[in-house]
């Protein structure tokens, strides 16, 4: 399916072209009996501007499959491609949004200061990086906390100024990682609804893993389902939903209903294939999915 | 205010028993504290301050100093790599282990010197190890999602030391600078008591050598005052450079 877009026409050009490709790729910690298997054989591929979810079980590999994505980790097997290129290192298209932001923002600098951390080496000029800083924190809302430090700010605006940062730095492709599991339900929905506006304002492809099955119906235009570890795509699923998406009317829709049910099929039927072994895993698994 | 009055008052308590205690007992060895004050204010304010005070701050502070320097300058790399860490704790282990006057007769020896160079790499030496240590576990605890976060902007070389790495780790090294700034004290006293023609520590070994209990408790009072008001300088100055840190740690509490 051709990536819905809610950019403007000018975009619909670009639309299908492969800006992300992931190769059989696996990883595996260790050797020998102790090795562990993370991840088995994982194939997808994602096209510009297209807005791609990944869910699974939880302890799946999800983030160490998107770390891998982000060049932070080498795959064991098996190759990711940015526009045809080998990623061996973490590449300037691509930005990185974790799930602790409390950890991933520096508390010794202002909210500015932290925006403009991954600007200060790119070859720009003083103006074009203020520019760009203030640009992107204007986009998220926090343009009165700028000089504020990221410890006198709600979780919710701290994540915000990490996707921030993320924008500021101008990449192809936004990976996060379960980037709104630790913010309360309303600030979550909240989040989901200005990471949709920023994708169409900075015209970016997401990366967007998750273990929440509305999460990822909701938000993005096509949903790949994990099996348990060690790891495999189980399905590709396009999620047909008009744009502009709301958190009410979107998911009263009967086709919101029936594409998150046949997803929650698909991992429950994953958990309960995964055996027995792993029933400690299983019940954590469902304790963080929503019901 | 109560708390005010409380810190000050127990002091004066104490110099008021001193007083009481040393007029009653009247022993040579344990002058008036009345004489002592009016001996160190005949000494120290400020007469012989710049013969002796000035020479034993400059050690101080040129040793304390150099101490810092070094000690980020191979506590930042050992931080961050595992190998070099290997390689050099044994080493840095061995030399902390040396009690400092075991090492001060060669220190002349081998510095070919009696004044301020051997006595401020002596301090320096001293000091660089609590400085060292708490600056290679503070690189070392930095938080791995910040440093894949710098990792995946690119973000490396000077920039990541500058804007990363020293600052996660400054508040553990102001914890070492602490306690470096007090053996600076300690080493001022131990090397000026040695082949030394100025200095506090050496008016006290001068003094006691001469049967001058005052002026030598005059100089007692003065290591005390110098001691007591460098930790407070340096209190002053980390309060400042690490603001942001209490304020972090006050609403992580929350």
């Amino acid at each position: 399916m051709a990536p819905r877009l809610a950019g403007g026409g000018g975009a619909v050009s670009t639309v299908g072209r492969r800006l992300l490709e992931i190769r059989h790729v696996s990883k595996t910690y260790g050797s020998g009996d102790s090795a562990t298997h993370a991840i088995a054989d994982v194939s997808f591929a994602v096209d510009d501007r297209e807005f791609v979810c990944v869910v699974g079980p939880s302890g799946c590999g999800k983030t160490t499959l998107l770390k891998c994505v982000g060049g932070l980790l080498a795959p064991t097997n098996g190759d990711i491609l940015l526009r045809g290129t080998r990623v061996t290192s973490p590449p300037e298209e691509m930005a990185l949004v974790f799930q602790e932001y409390g950890r991933s923002l520096m508390p010794w600098s202002t909210v500015r200061n932290n925006v403009l951390l991954p600007l200060r080496h790119k070859k720009l000029t003083r103006q074009k990086r203020n520019a760009l800083v203030e640009e992107a924190l204007e986009a998220v809302g926090l343009t009165p906390f700028i000089d504020r430090y990221p410890w006198q700010l709600s979780g919710g605006m701290q994540q915000r100024v990490a996707i921030a940062r993320a924008l500021a730095y101008q990449p192809a492709i936004l990976l996060m990682d379960e980037p709104f599991a630790s913010v309360d339900a309303q600030t979550r929905g909240d989040l989901e609804d200005l990471i949709l506006r920023v994708r169409e304002e900075f015209a970016i492809t997401i990366l967007f893993v998750t273990h929440d099955i509305d999460e990822s119906v909701y938000l993005s235009d096509r949903v790949i389902v994990l099996t348990h570890g060690p790891t495999e795509v189980k399905a590709s699923i396009d999620v047909d939903l008009p744009f502009p998406r709301d958190q009410i009317a979107t998911k009263e829709l009967p086709d919101f209903a029936h594409l998150r049910g046949h997803v929650y099929r698909l991992i429950k039927r994953e958990q309960v294939e995964s055996g027995e072994e792993l029933a400690a895993t299983l019940k954590t698994a469902t304790k963080g999915d929503r019901p | 205010m109560a708390a005010i009055a409380a810190e000050i008052a127990v002091p004066l308590l104490i110099l008021a028993a001193w007083q009481a205690w040393t007029v009653h007992a009247n022993d040579p060895l344990f002058p008036r504290l009345s004489t002592i004050l009016v001996q160190f204010k005949e000494m120290w304010l400020f007469s012989q301050f710049h013969l002796h005070v000035v020479p034993s701050l400059i050690r101080i502070g040129a040793g304390f100093t150099l101490a810092v320097i070094i000690g980020l300058i191979i506590g930042i790399p050992l931080g961050l790599s595992r190998w070099g860490r290997l390689l050099a704790m044994p080493h840095i282990e061995w030399w902390r282990a040396m009690p400092p006057p075991a090492l001060l007769p060669i220190s002349i020896l081998l510095l070919h010197s009696i004044g301020d160079r051997q006595k401020i790499s002596f301090i320096a030496f001293f000091c660089l190890f609590p400085i060292l240590l708490n600056t290679i576990d503070g690189v070392r605890g930095i938080d791995p999602t910040l440093i894949e976060t710098t990792r995946s902007y690119g973000v490396g070389g000077f920039e990541r030391i500058r804007r990363v790495v020293l600052p996660a780790a400054l508040p553990q090294i102001f914890a070492g600078m602490r306690t470096s700034l007090s053996l600076a004290v300690i080493m001022m006293v131990l090397t000026e008591y040695f082949s030394s023609t100025s200095g506090v520590g050496y008016v006290l070994l001068i003094s006691k050598n001469t049967f001058q209990l005052a002026p030598m408790w005059a100089a007692i009072v003065l290591i005390g005052v110098l001691g007591y008001l460098l930790n407070v300088l340096l209190i002053l100055v980390e309060r400042r450079v690490l603001a942001w840190h209490r304020g972090w740690r006050a609403a992580a509490a929350q």
